[in-house]
């Protein structure tokens, strides 16, 4: 299969043309922006992390291409009702799959329909478009108010 | 030296009759992008390079290298002379009056910082005003923001009108006395404006004011005469004139640039050193510190014989059709739309197309082998002006062909049904 076929699928487009959690949540407890100063994606995070730990409810917003955009939608649903720890690990998933240091047909993983995503691996310029909603999640779980493809740590 | 080439016709070219030896001088245009031949549009990126060109640099560095202006050996003497004839060549290329004007650099943003720290840093103070326009490359912004920083001094941006030309009578109205150098381009990258440039020189020259042109995507495309237009700086890239990356150009007036303080120092910038004084080389020696990049000179040389001997009228004829003709053929695509509709374009076509964000079109025509460039253009207020987070940007050599433009209309259309818009 082409890669724009493996990537582009059905699943992908319709969260890029209907993005869930949309928007910013008025009560949110945890913010942060990501950004892609080599493309321009932008996205804005908010969480609601409820008393017991886990996270209540995302929205975000933003401007991105449809990689971007379908990855943080398809995230929010995703980790809707995890607790911060099981959010952290499907973070470390998530961009070990993204960057081919995990293998979703083989390798153990919390990652389900996300694997959509495992094609990006073969883009290297497009691997920080699918990362970035989840830089932005861990750095608003450790509210960090920015958070960067370009950050050396990340 | 390749057999193609000393089988041309003679001058004046015929590009289209011609099309196949042209292309058979560039090798990697023959290449394929997976199982697609590679259809490569990003030339105002970095442009290709010539077998002979390629030769060039091999023969540097089989039979002629060595450091210059330096040793009395056979190696040497021979390195410095052809380094030497690249600087006459670059002359030729923009008729400068006098190789004393021609400074080489490591490219067009090396050749602007040369200008900001040896003129702004000499002659920019507090209260003085620099003014720029609003299509400019970051290459010709962020230098002056810095100086500007650095002295309290002003930024000043000629506006753009929504088809992307400058607005010449806002121009006039920002020119004053406090104004201490206009810096334009010649060409938008992102945009593909044709800035008329001399009538810019001409007004800021009643005012008695200095103008600095970014010829990066100009001298590529189009003859350049610098003493015809009168600027008083003129910069361009050699990886843009299918030379090597590396290498740039600044033409200076040979009075600014005797005026001017060093930019870097070091060795070859200086006539004697001592630890209480150092008197600096003449020009342009004296901004030409350490070793340059030689090689990359050398080739820079001979890809401007190769682009003069086609013609640069011939070439930017050429390049005029293939935009042209991709115009109209975008045009009839539904939901696209092209930033930049200036009357006199270079061959640039900026894009957007509705429901699709130009990384994922960048992504899509390149699974088909097309090759174009994604993104901001390194031209971030351009994109703002224009509400565009980016744009897909397609951009033609002479060397491109009108079946390459269906190509692209091809991986557009495809784009298009991939992502269900249309």
């Amino acid at each position: 299969m082409s890669v724009s076929n493996q990537l582009y699928q059905e699943v992908i487009l319709d969260h890029n043309r209907k993005p869930r959690n949309w928007g910013a949540l008025a009560a949110a407890n945890h913010r942060a922006e990501g950004h892609n100063p080599l493309c321009g994606d932008h996205i804005v995070l908010t969480l609601d992390v409820g008393g017991d730990g886990t996270l209540a409810a995302l929205g975000f917003e933003g401007e991105g291409c449809a990689i971007c955009k379908a990855s943080a939608s398809m995230m929010t649903t995703v980790v809707k009702g995890k607790s911060v720890s099981e959010a952290e690990t499907m973070v470390q998933q998530f961009r070990d799959m993204a960057t081919g240091k995990l293998d979703p047909e083989r390798d153990p993983h919390q990652l389900g329909r996300l694997k959509v995503f495992a094609g990006v691996k073969d883009l290297p310029s497009r691997v920080k478009c699918a990362i970035l909603p989840w830089h932005t999640l861990l750095a608003a779980l450790h509210r960090d108010p920015v958070a960067s493809t370009e950050d050396p740590t990340s | 030296m390749s057999a193609v080439i000393e089988h041309r016709p003679n001058p004046p070219f015929d590009i289209e009759r011609d099309i196949d030896q042209i292309r058979a001088d560039f090798p990697i245009l023959s290449m394929r992008v997976g199982d697609k031949p590679l259809v490569y549009l990003d030339n105002a990126a970095s442009s290709q390079m010539p077998q002979r060109v390629i030769d060039r640099i091999v023969r540097y560095q089989t039979h002629e290298h060595s450091n210059i202006h330096r040793a009395v050996h056979y190696l040497s003497e021979t390195a410095t002379a052809q380094y030497e004839a690249a600087r006459g060549k670059v002359r030729a290329f923009i008729n400068a009056g006098s190789e004393r004007e021609i400074v080489l650099t490591s490219g067009t943003t090396d050749a602007i910082n040369l200008v900001m720290h040896g003129y702004g840093r000499k002659f920019v103070d507090a209260g003085d005003e620099i003014v720029i326009s609003a299509i400019e490359h970051h290459a010709n912004i962020v230098p002056w923001q810095m100086l500007c920083e650095e002295r309290g001094a002003k930024l000043k941006v000629i506006p753009v009108t929504d088809a992307g030309e400058l607005a010449f009578d806002a121009y006039q109205a920002l020119l004053n006395p406090r104004v201490k150098l206009v810096c334009i381009t010649h060409v938008s990258n992102a945009l593909g404006t044709i800035v008329p440039i001399k009538d810019y020189i001409d007004a800021a020259h009643l005012h008695g004011i200095p103008v600095l042109v970014d010829g990066a995507q100009a001298a590529p495309h189009l003859p350049v005469d610098v003493q015809a237009l009168g600027c008083d700086f003129y910069a361009f890239s050699g990886h843009k004139v299918c030379g090597p990356t590396g290498i740039g150009v600044l033409f200076g007036r040979a009075e600014w640039l005797e005026k001017m303080q060093p930019f870097k120092g070091g060795g070859d910038m200086i006539s004697s050193v001592s630890f209480e004084k150092t008197t600096y080389n003449v020009i342009p020696y004296k901004f030409e510190a350490g070793t340059p990049p030689i090689m990359a000179a050398i080739a820079l040389g001979e890809a401007l014989d190769y682009l003069s001997e086609i013609g640069l009228s011939t070439i930017a004829r050429r390049e005029h059709e293939l935009l042209a003709y991709a115009t109209d053929e975008v045009s009839h695509i539904g939901g696209l739309r092209i930033i930049g509709t200036a009357e006199r374009k270079a061959a640039v076509l900026s894009m957007v197309v509705e429901g699709i964000h130009p990384h994922d079109l960048g992504t899509l025509l390149n699974e088909d082998g097309v090759a174009i460039r994604t993104g901001h253009h390194c031209a971030q207020p351009v994109m703002t002006r224009f509400k565009v987070p980016a744009t897909a940007r397609a951009s033609f050599a002479f060397y491109n062909t009108f079946a390459e433009v269906d190509a692209l209309v091809a991986s557009l259309k495809r784009a298009k049904s991939v992502f269900g818009v249309g």
